[in-house]
């Protein structure tokens, strides 16, 4: 006879699994693992100062949670998506094909990223150009393009220590590698002429030749690390001449077990990145869903919350745990305040 | 006598010449080989226990110390000029003071308990004082005077979390060296907390909160607790024992009692076989594709989970099910039958009880299984940050809520130290839950199993 109660219990749940999965009153976010942390902070503040409940941060990566904002409006699909890259139009037509049309851009910050290798090994000084100088399967020398031989880094710089070259750098679904590819790669491959070659290479195509700037060498001296920043952590920590590639908040938190590497002769911190001083940073993004805005309770008080001077400024929380403050963070305040949505992309 | 006994014969008759105490060198060879295989028995079953042993051995001493807590003992004045700016008792005007304008009274009251056990605090900026005290003490301080807003202008005696990096001191995962090189944390500041801990201020307690707190951000590994994944993960448990149970076992009976046996049961039988081995994560599409995206169930709900675990279970249940069936012999059917019992009576009254212990067995191995599941979880949306606690059944099972196994692989994703030793405490109370459901199902199986 008990089957038959459980069994019974069993269709009255899923009854009410049709009535009640109508209202839903917390924010819902999803996306980049990089700017979880601090949507993690800000959420967990908001909970504590205001009467709404803590809004929900998944995870998942940006181009995952962008996808999943643009799955249609209704309440079973998220409020906004975290994003350490920009929008792509692939995502914005996405969006309108699913009706949801108004998509507001709030930027919230720059994240630096650094080099940083193991506090008891020696302490380096890069350019780009060593970086790409040693990590790319091809290098100039001469003008002429030959695979790239080099096995420490002295011989890439004479300046730097005589170590082995082992590098750790983010795997290509990071929107680390991006930023990665983008600032040291490609702008080290135009400082140590090896662009030119690939310009003469490639009948002065230009795409075609920071594409083949951003090859980097397969023979074990470049790893890509496809896992977060613990396990690049973990891999220097066993490797004591390996190089990782962390983010700025990352380091902060773990300055006891590695030090950090200038690059051009900058030494990266909140101050340095919020001048341009350090050339590697990346603006962060959270993208929000205007047509839920006036449905889900808290949703427009929690976006405010994150842009407020005490959260978002330059001596609020974020700053403390890494995130360099938008210097235009008072522009993002007005525009969330009216609810602008974001211009087309050009 | 034919020739080849005749033959055989001397051979034997040769053999026995010897001794029987002495071995000749075929018996030498074969005990040999046996003794090199219990040895390599021996050997794999150390290995499997240095194993064992190694993986343990790493996370309880990584985790051990996550069930003590670090807690200091201050006096704070809730000052009417910070809390209370216009004076009326208005509890409106009360609440607007955020977290933020707590922050002061934390630093004055630490100034208080240096000055109280006579530690020389010029060395430290009246900033690092209040660094000590984790994060969370203000969100406690707020909520305490909006909960009772008449002791504004009292001083009150609190417990508060000490900052992550003070109390992974006290736990040696921070020394004075690492300290140093810390951005997060000075020298002057342990030395400081040691003379706060000689004169009783800092104390370390058992961490009750580990099991009760919510989740908490980056900043604050001090306080996060398993509060809402423990619920979060008895809610699905809930979920996946009412509906697959009674499912599965509806299921196994009709298969094994009723049904003809022909090709189609035949391709069933195949297909629930398949089913037991399909990895987890193509459960978390198919409950994303149906539960979320089709009859439109919420993101991160334990519902959905228990859903989908439910499908993961049900065909270790069938299977197990089953076997208990198949066991119960035939001549308790048929005497059953002999006696006048319709069918459907000798399974319920006679074999389905006889066939219990077996499928409660299954059924626990089942749900064990289930618990430590984090794949399919991973598409639904319940590897999220969540703080708030789910609400009482059945309304709750639609709030958002973690699982544990998702808090430990959350937790090992944290950029702070700190939340490795959360990370192993979680293993370790998520081992203790498997080894309680394991231990039911082997007591279950001595008090009920009856040989034929």
């Amino acid at each position: 006879m008990s089957y038959a109660k459980t069994a019974v219990s069993a269709v009255a749940l899923f009854a009410a699994a049709t009535t009640s999965a109508a209202a839903r009153d917390n924010v819902q976010i999803a996306g980049s693992s990089t700017v979880l942390p601090y949507a993690a902070i800000v959420a967990e503040a908001f909970g504590e100062n205001f009467d709404f409940p803590t809004p929900v941060v998944e995870s998942g990566g940006s181009g995952a949670g962008r996808k999943k904002l643009c799955e249609g409006v209704g309440e079973n699909t998220i409020d906004i998506a975290n994003s350490s890259s920009k929008i792509k139009q692939s995502d914005i037509d996405l969006c309108a094909s699913n009706g949801v049309t108004e998509i507001m851009e709030v930027r919230i910050g720059y994240d630096g990223i650094v080099f940083a290798s193991d506090i008891s090994g020696p302490a380096y000084a890069f350019t780009p150009a060593d970086w790409h100088s040693a990590l790319a399967a091809e290098v100039a020398k001469d003008g002429v393009l030959s695979a790239n031989t080099n096995t420490t880094w002295a011989e890439v710089n004479s300046a730097l220590p005589a170590e082995d070259i082992l590098a750790f750098v983010p795997g290509t679904k990071h929107g680390t590698r991006e930023v990665f590819d983008d600032k040291v790669i490609v702008a080290g491959c135009e400082e140590n002429g090896t662009f030119d070659a690939h310009m003469a290479a490639n009948g002065g195509d230009k795409k075609a030749a920071e594409k083949a700037c951003m090859q980097l060498r397969t023979d074990g001296k470049s790893i890509d690390i496809d896992g977060d920043y613990t396990e690049t952590l973990a891999r220097v920590d066993a490797n004591k001449n390996g190089i990782g590639v962390f983010g700025l908040s990352f380091y902060q938190n773990n300055t006891d077990k590695l030090q950090v590497a200038t690059m051009g002769g900058v030494v990266p911190s909140v101050d340095s990145i919020s001048t341009g001083e350090y050339p590697v940073s990346r603006p962060l993004y959270f993208y929000v869903k205007n047509a839920h805005l006036d449905v889900i309770p808290g949703m427009q008080a929690y976006i405010e919350f994150f842009v407020s001077d005490e959260i978002a400024g330059p001596d609020g929380p974020l700053a403390a745990y890494g995130l360099v403050s938008d210097p235009e963070l008072a522009k993002t305040q007005d525009m969330v305040a009216n609810r602008v949505p974001m211009a087309p992309l050009n | 006598m034919n020739d080849i006994t005749a033959a055989a014969a001397p051979e034997a008759a040769r053999k026995r010449h010897g001794s029987l105490l002495v071995q000749d060198a075929r018996t030498k060879t074969r005990n040999a080989s046996e003794t090199r295989f219990r040895r390599l028995g021996l050997l794999a079953v150390a290995l499997g226990m240095l194993a064992l042993v190694g993986l343990l051995g790493s996370i309880l001493s990584n985790g051990l110390s996550a069930f003590k807590q670090t807690y200091l003992q201050v006096e704070v004045f809730l000052d009417p000029a910070k809390l209370d700016k216009t004076g009326s008792g208005d509890l409106a005007q009360i609440a607007k003071v955020s977290t933020f304008g707590y922050a002061p009274l934390i630093q004055a009251a630490m100034q208080g308990a240096a000055k109280e056990a006579g530690v020389d605090t010029s060395a430290l900026p009246a900033k690092a004082l209040g660094q000590m005290v984790s994060k969370e003490a203000p969100a406690t301080l707020r909520n305490f005077v909006l909960a009772s807003p008449e002791k504004i202008g009292q001083t009150v005696s609190f417990s508060l979390l000490a900052n992550g990096r003070i109390d992974g001191y006290f736990k040696g995962r921070v020394t004075m060296e690492s300290a140093a090189l810390d951005r997060n944390i000075s020298p002057e500041q342990l030395a400081f907390a040691d003379q706060l801990k000689a004169a009783g201020v800092l104390e370390t307690k058992f961490n009750w909160a580990f099991f009760t707190a919510p989740d908490a951000s980056d900043t604050r590994p001090e306080a996060a607790g398993l509060g809402v994944a423990i619920l979060g993960s008895i809610y699905m448990m809930l979920i996946v024992l009412c509906l697959s149970l009674p499912l599965g076992v509806a299921a196994s009976i009709y298969l094994e009692e009723f049904a003809p046996k022909n090709r189609f049961t035949d391709l069933i039988e195949v297909n629930i076989s398949n089913l037991a081995a399909v990895p987890s994560i193509v459960f978390g599409i198919l409950g994303l594709a149906i539960f979320i995206n089709l009859v439109g169930l919420p993101q991160s709900a334990p519902i959905v989970g228990g859903l989908v675990l439910t499908l993961m279970t049900l065909p270790t249940i069938i299977i197990a099910t089953r076997a208990a069936l198949k066991s119960v012999p035939p001549s308790i059917r048929d005497a059953a039958l002999g006696v006048g019992a319709s069918k459907m009576q000798s399974i319920f009254h006679h074999v389905l009880p006889l066939a219990m212990p077996g499928i409660l067995t299954g059924a626990i191995i089942g749900l064990a299984q289930a618990l430590g599941e984090t794949a399919p979880l991973l598409l639904i949306g319940m590897v999220a940050f969540v703080r708030e606690y789910p609400a009482g059944p059945p309304e709750g099972l639609f709030d958002p809520a973690a699982a544990l196994p998702v808090q430990v692989y959350n937790w090992t994703q944290r950029g702070d130290p700190a939340f490795v030793e959360r990370a192993s405490g979680a293993i370790i109370v998520l081992l203790v839950f498997l080894i309680v459901m394991n231990t039911a199902a082997i007591l279950l199986r001595r008090k009920f199993e009856r040989r034929w």
